[in-house]
């Protein structure tokens, strides 16, 4: 059985079936993580309350195995998002695009994270999420905002999304899991 | 060295076998952060971290901190046997990780759809997990675990509930409604619950489908939700004992101990709580029925007589079942109520001699001493009674051989109790104690023997016992191997042999032991004999002094110091060096030696004239109340201590009024106290303090106040001491100042030293001084009418600031009056012959009163102790429940030095108890001050 187990392994390795892949979901609170995640998850919009912790789920996409990790984005719990950072394949961060007030700590938090070492080989998707409210910014406006352009040696990109309806999620996975295939399997 | 020892004692933690801390650290961290997660390493490594943890080893907090957040990336996996040790490993960690918050969501999560497994064990870790801010987010889930139809998880929920009470209570309390609708319902076991686990796969079928165990838990949790709201209270009682809405025998005496605790608090409510303890002596589970006897037994003072019997009942039906638990409870209980009334249970002689063979030693122990008090009992008057005594006695002789000596020692006490209580039974017991002296035994069962037969010459009243038992103990000394008791006997004799009759034949004996005995018991022989010859005089000196100059040339130096000591003191006549009559207070004493040292400068040497001197009288009566108390509370319930801790009334007043030491204690302490004050300064000594406080409001009131008298005789001074407790939350109390005024004209009052400030929870003190009558004046006693007056301001902020704009508003109400009663100036005082020092007092003065607020002879023997303060003798404080009349002696002195003794003649009809009593005292005057003020 040892030996079908390291054949396993062997093929899993190749084509990257077995491996779990580690992703972690951050952005201030009341950004629409975990509604991303479970949208993701269960494919419905369930109601959530202020996550004091973290959730997480695995999921099959596209034959790969996603272990994704969604974040409290309270003041109080961000300083505890780095004890989750190492193993990381890509962070998803997500933007509450109508809250313009915010936009700057988005910016602050987003970049002390990008520094981290353990994080320096992790890609980075952006959801410019709650593009259903009304004067909601654009992706192009919230990539400025976050100033992600000055991002060097990092796989980036930034996504217009809703959760509530699930619009652009899957195309921000779709890229992400093509990342991950090229840069580390 | 003695954790050490405790560590190779427990069979479950051989070091070798314990693994290593820093091992099992890293290798959790390496494990946990991992993916994906192995389960069955995971598992192990919890196991192993457990172990430590309840072997006692601690992780600092930062270890701590990196364990938990590695343990937390462990709910990635959806295991259940992985998940319920999660738990359990971040319930442990919870107290000492500086961050616990990050579970939370996950835990909530697993609460409301995670599996049945492991969900109780989310439950106990979230109330671990939450903080005040973070309660109201589970406040849903609680609500819902409450009353989920699984009795696991619902118990689960209440006892984290109660758990969370010191933090949360304002959330806790709004699960009332649940906990409630819990405590009826019907919540059975899944039908699955065990076959989860192979081990319990084939036997299902025999499992019960609920214990009914969340009754018990939720009615803790209300209890304490309810437990400052009396009324609420009650109509809880009221509606859990109402048919059978209880069914878990552990819940039912949670609630009778509940019961218990109310009526502690308020005794009117019996009436009320009487049926439902009286439905609960006949129960299917023998727990409950005992658990309720011992409750009414505590509360025998409440119920009548044909009430009482029905107690006796259940546990004459108790004493009969096959389960040695049960049967050693009930023979517990009756032996507890045999202490205070043996006539109540001869009905249980029959099985109760049964059980003198029982195989169970503890059990045969308990038979007899309760057998003993019961013989008493009934042979107080007739004379028939002496035969079951005899009985008894015979009986127990012949056992005496097969028992071990612990046993006997619990004996011994017991005939020692029987024969102070009943001293006309002396006889007979006195010899069943000698002969087992004379037998083999043990130092230890000697000494106790010999303790017994000590207190019996102390106090038994007729000089033949004294003599009797002295005798006995000369022919013990003998043959006596054990140095110290003989040592002990020797003091006994020089202190007891003089004062008798025939004080040859005691020194006969001990200068046999003069000559045959080693050197301690030599040199404790001469100091008997020279208190021979100090108190004889006469004859007797003259010769002791021959007999005590031999031993000048004794082999051994203490031997000769002492007799040359001794004879120096004969010759030169310093009687008072050999014999005292008085001895110092050990205790006030100690108190004293103890500040002295305590002050940093020694510039005035101690004056020894401050510690009280007591006579032989007073340590008497010290050594009695000590003796009776000993013997109540040995039989008094060890367990019951936890029950009511500060409840019992019987407790508080024992400790009240009996303990005299104690007492001494307090009146030093108020001394000190009062000294600190520089207005009471010129007041001299203080003679005497009422000790327990009384209260002048309700416990519960806003402005709680307790008053002391304290007695200045000598300069006729009354000071009045109102401890003030401010128990509202957000009041400032100002100005706080106490009105009393004296219905007797001849108080007057001098000043009062008023309160300024009193800050929440705290208590301060508001002292009234007066000057009083003398005892020539023909009106000794007084009541005082108390008004209270203060200024009530709220605070307004964290640190118990007040709004200087606001002024406050000015209370002034009435509170209790205060009575200054013939108690207050008599202390009780022990003595071996009432008759004789009764008939000598010269002033009398009678009296007859209704004594009112009493139902009973026994409640009126003691309301009449307490208010006059003295101690009855002669055992005429116990009243045997068959009678319509009684007679109490009562015996102390006045705190003008003068002797007092009351003979009370009580009668009960028609409901009402009647006193006639007869004063007689030294003090002239008093005795009218007595008789017209006892009631």
């Amino acid at each position: 059985m040892g030996q079908a187990f390291s054949f396993a392994n062997i093929f899993g390795k190749l084509w990257g079936i077995s491996k779990e892949i580690r992703i972690l979901i951050l952005g201030l609170d009341g950004a629409g993580k975990t509604t991303v995640l479970y949208r993701l998850q269960l494919g419905e919009v369930v109601t959530t309350k202020p996550t004091i912790g973290f959730n997480v789920e695995t999921l099959k996409y596209k034959n790969l195995t996603l272990n994704i990790w969604d974040l409290g984005g309270q003041t109080s719990i961000r300083p505890y998002w780095r004890c989750y950072y190492s193993n990381t394949a890509a962070v998803i961060f997500v933007v509450d695009s109508t809250d313009k007030d915010r936009i700057d700590i988005a910016t602050k938090e987003l970049h002390l994270m990008l520094k981290e070492e353990e994080l320096q080989n992790a890609a980075l998707l952006v959801f410019a999420n709650k593009q259903d409210q009304p004067g909601a910014m654009t992706a192009a406006e919230v990539s400025q905002a976050l100033s992600l352009t000055d991002l060097k040696d990092r796989s980036w990109s930034i996504v217009a999304s809703s959760a509530i309806r699930g619009e652009g999620l899957t195309e921000g996975l779709d890229w992400l899991m093509d990342v991950i295939k090229d840069e580390q399997l | 060295m003695s954790t050490v020892s405790y560590k190779n004692k427990d069979a479950y933690s051989s070091s070798s076998g314990l693994p290593d801390k820093m091992a099992v650290f890293q290798e959790c961290l390496q494990q946990f952060n991992a993916t994906p997660v192995k389960t069955k390493k995971c598992r192990q490594l919890l196991a192993k971290l457990l172990r430590l943890i309840y072997h006692g080893e601690e992780f600092p907090p930062s270890e701590s901190t990196t364990l938990f957040f590695s343990i937390s990336k462990l709910f990635q996996h959806k295991d259940s046997s992985l998940r319920q040790l999660v738990y359990l490993t971040i319930k442990e960690l919870s107290s000492s990780s500086d961050d616990i918050l990050m579970v939370t969501s996950s835990i909530m999560k697993d609460i409301q759809e995670g599996d049945v497994v492991y969900k109780p064990n989310a439950i106990r870790t979230l109330a671990k997990v939450l903080d005040a801010t973070t309660v109201f987010s589970a406040e849903r889930l609680f609500k819902n675990a409450i009353v989920d139809k699984n009795p696991i998880v619902s118990t689960a929920a209440l006892i984290s509930s109660y758990n969370m009470l010191p933090n949360a209570k304002e959330v806790v309390k709004r699960f009332t409604n649940e906990t409630l609708e819990t405590i009826q319902s019907y919540k059975q076991f899944p039908k699955d619950q065990f076959q989860l686990h192979e081990y319990y796969g084939s036997s299902t079928s025999n499992l019960p489908a609920t214990s009914y165990m969340y009754q018990y838990h939720a009615l803790g949790l209300l209890y304490h939700l309810k437990n400052h709201d009396k009324m609420a209270l009650m109509k809880l009682i009221t509606t859990l004992s109402e048919g059978s809405s209880l069914k878990n025998s552990l819940s039912i005496i949670q609630l009778i101990r509940y019961i218990n605790k109310i009526l502690i608090d308020d005794e009117s409510l019996i009436t009320h709580l009487y049926p439902i303890l009286s439905g609960l002596l006949k129960h299917k589970s023998d727990m409950v029925e005992l658990e309720a006897c011992k409750t009414l037994i505590n509360l025998q003072h409440l119920i009548k007589d044909d009430q009482f019997m029905s107690i006796v009942t259940t546990l004459q039906k108790l004493l009969g079942v096959p389960r040695t638990a049960t049967r050693f409870a009930a023979i517990r209980l009756i032996n507890k109520i045999s202490a205070k009334h043996p006539e109540k249970i001869i009905v249980v002689n029959i099985e109760l001699e049964g059980l003198i063979n029982d195989s169970n030693r503890s059990i045969s122990t308990l038979a007899i001493t309760t057998l003993l008090k019961t013989m008493g009992a009934g042979t107080i008057d007739s004379g028939a009674g002496g035969e079951n005594v005899d009985r008894l006695i015979s009986k127990m002789t012949s056992l005496m051989d097969e028992i071990t000596e612990d046993f006997k020692i619990v004996i011994i006490e017991a005939i020692e109790n029987l024969a102070l209580k009943f001293p006309s039974k002396h006889k007979k017991l006195v010899a069943f104690l000698t002969d087992l002296l004379r037998d083999d035994g043990s130092l230890q069962l000697k000494t106790s023997i010999v303790d017994a037969l000590f207190d019996l010459i102390k106090f038994l009243p007729e000089a033949s016992a004294k003599q009797l038992i002295l005798m006995n103990l000369c022919e013990f000394i003998e043959d006596c191997e054990f140095t110290e008791l003989s040592v002990r006997i020797l003091h006994l004799l020089g202190d007891e042999g003089p004062n008798t009759s025939n004080p040859s034949y005691y020194i006969r004996h001990i200068y046999n032991r003069l000559v045959l005995e080693n050197s301690i018991v030599r040199s404790s022989a001469v100091i008997s004999l020279a208190k021979f010859a100090a108190v004889c005089g006469g004859d007797v000196s003259k010769n002791i002094k021959i007999l005590l100059s031999r031993c000048l040339n004794d082999v051994d130096d203490e031997v000769r110091d002492r007799t040359a000591l001794s004879l120096k003191f004969i010759n030169s006549d310093h009687k008072k060096l050999i014999v005292s009559g008085s001895k110092y207070d050990l205790a006030a004493l100690e108190s004293k030696l103890t500040h002295y040292l305590n002050e940093t400068d020694f510039a005035s040497s101690f004056d020894i004239n401050e510690v009280p001197l007591l006579s032989s009288e007073e340590l008497k009566s010290i050594e009695y109340n000590k003796k009776i108390n000993k013997l109540e509370s040995s039989n008094a319930d060890a367990s019951e201590s936890n029950d009511n801790v500060k409840g019992s009334k019987t407790e508080d007043d024992r400790s009240g009024s009996d303990n005299l030491a104690n007492d001494l204690l307090k009146q030093q302490e108020y001394a000190q106290e009062l000294s600190q004050v520089p207005e009471f300064a010129d007041y001299g000594k203080l003679s005497k303090s009422t000790l327990t406080p009384k209260y002048l409001t309700d416990k519960e009131n806003e402005v709680v106040v307790t008053v002391v008298k304290h007695f200045f005789i000598e300069s006729q001074k009354l000071v009045l001491q109102y401890d003030v407790t401010n128990t509202l939350p957000r009041s400032l109390i100002q100005d706080f100042s106490v009105i009393a005024v004296p219905d007797n004209e001849l108080y007057e009052e001098d000043f009062i030293i008023p309160l300024a400030e009193l800050k929440p929870e705290q208590t301060g003190t508001v002292y009234i001084s007066f000057s009083t009558p003398s005892i020539e004046d023909e009106d000794l006693l007084a009541a005082f009418g108390n008004t209270i007056n203060f200024i009530n301001r709220e605070i307004i902020d964290d640190e118990g600031n007040v709004d200087e704009a606001d002024e406050g508003y000015t209370e002034e109400f009435g509170i209790e009056d205060l009575e200054v009663l013939p108690g207050d100036f008599l202390a009780p005082l022990y003595n071996s012959n009432f008759s004789a020092a009764y008939d000598q007092l010269p002033h009398h003065e009678s009296s007859v009163v209704t004594i009112s607020g009493v139902n009973s002879l026994e409640n009126a023997v003691s309301s009449l102790r307490s208010s006059l303060n003295l101690l009855p003798l002669d055992g005429s404080d116990y009243v045997p429940s068959d009678t319509n009349s009684h007679v109490l002696k009562l015996f102390g002195k006045d705190v003008w030095g003068g002797k007092v003794g009351v003979l009370i003649r009580l009668a009960l009809t028609g409901g009402k108890v009647v006193a006639k009593l007869e004063v007689r005292a030294e003090t002239d005057n008093f005795s009218t001050a007595v008789a017209n003020g006892a009631y």
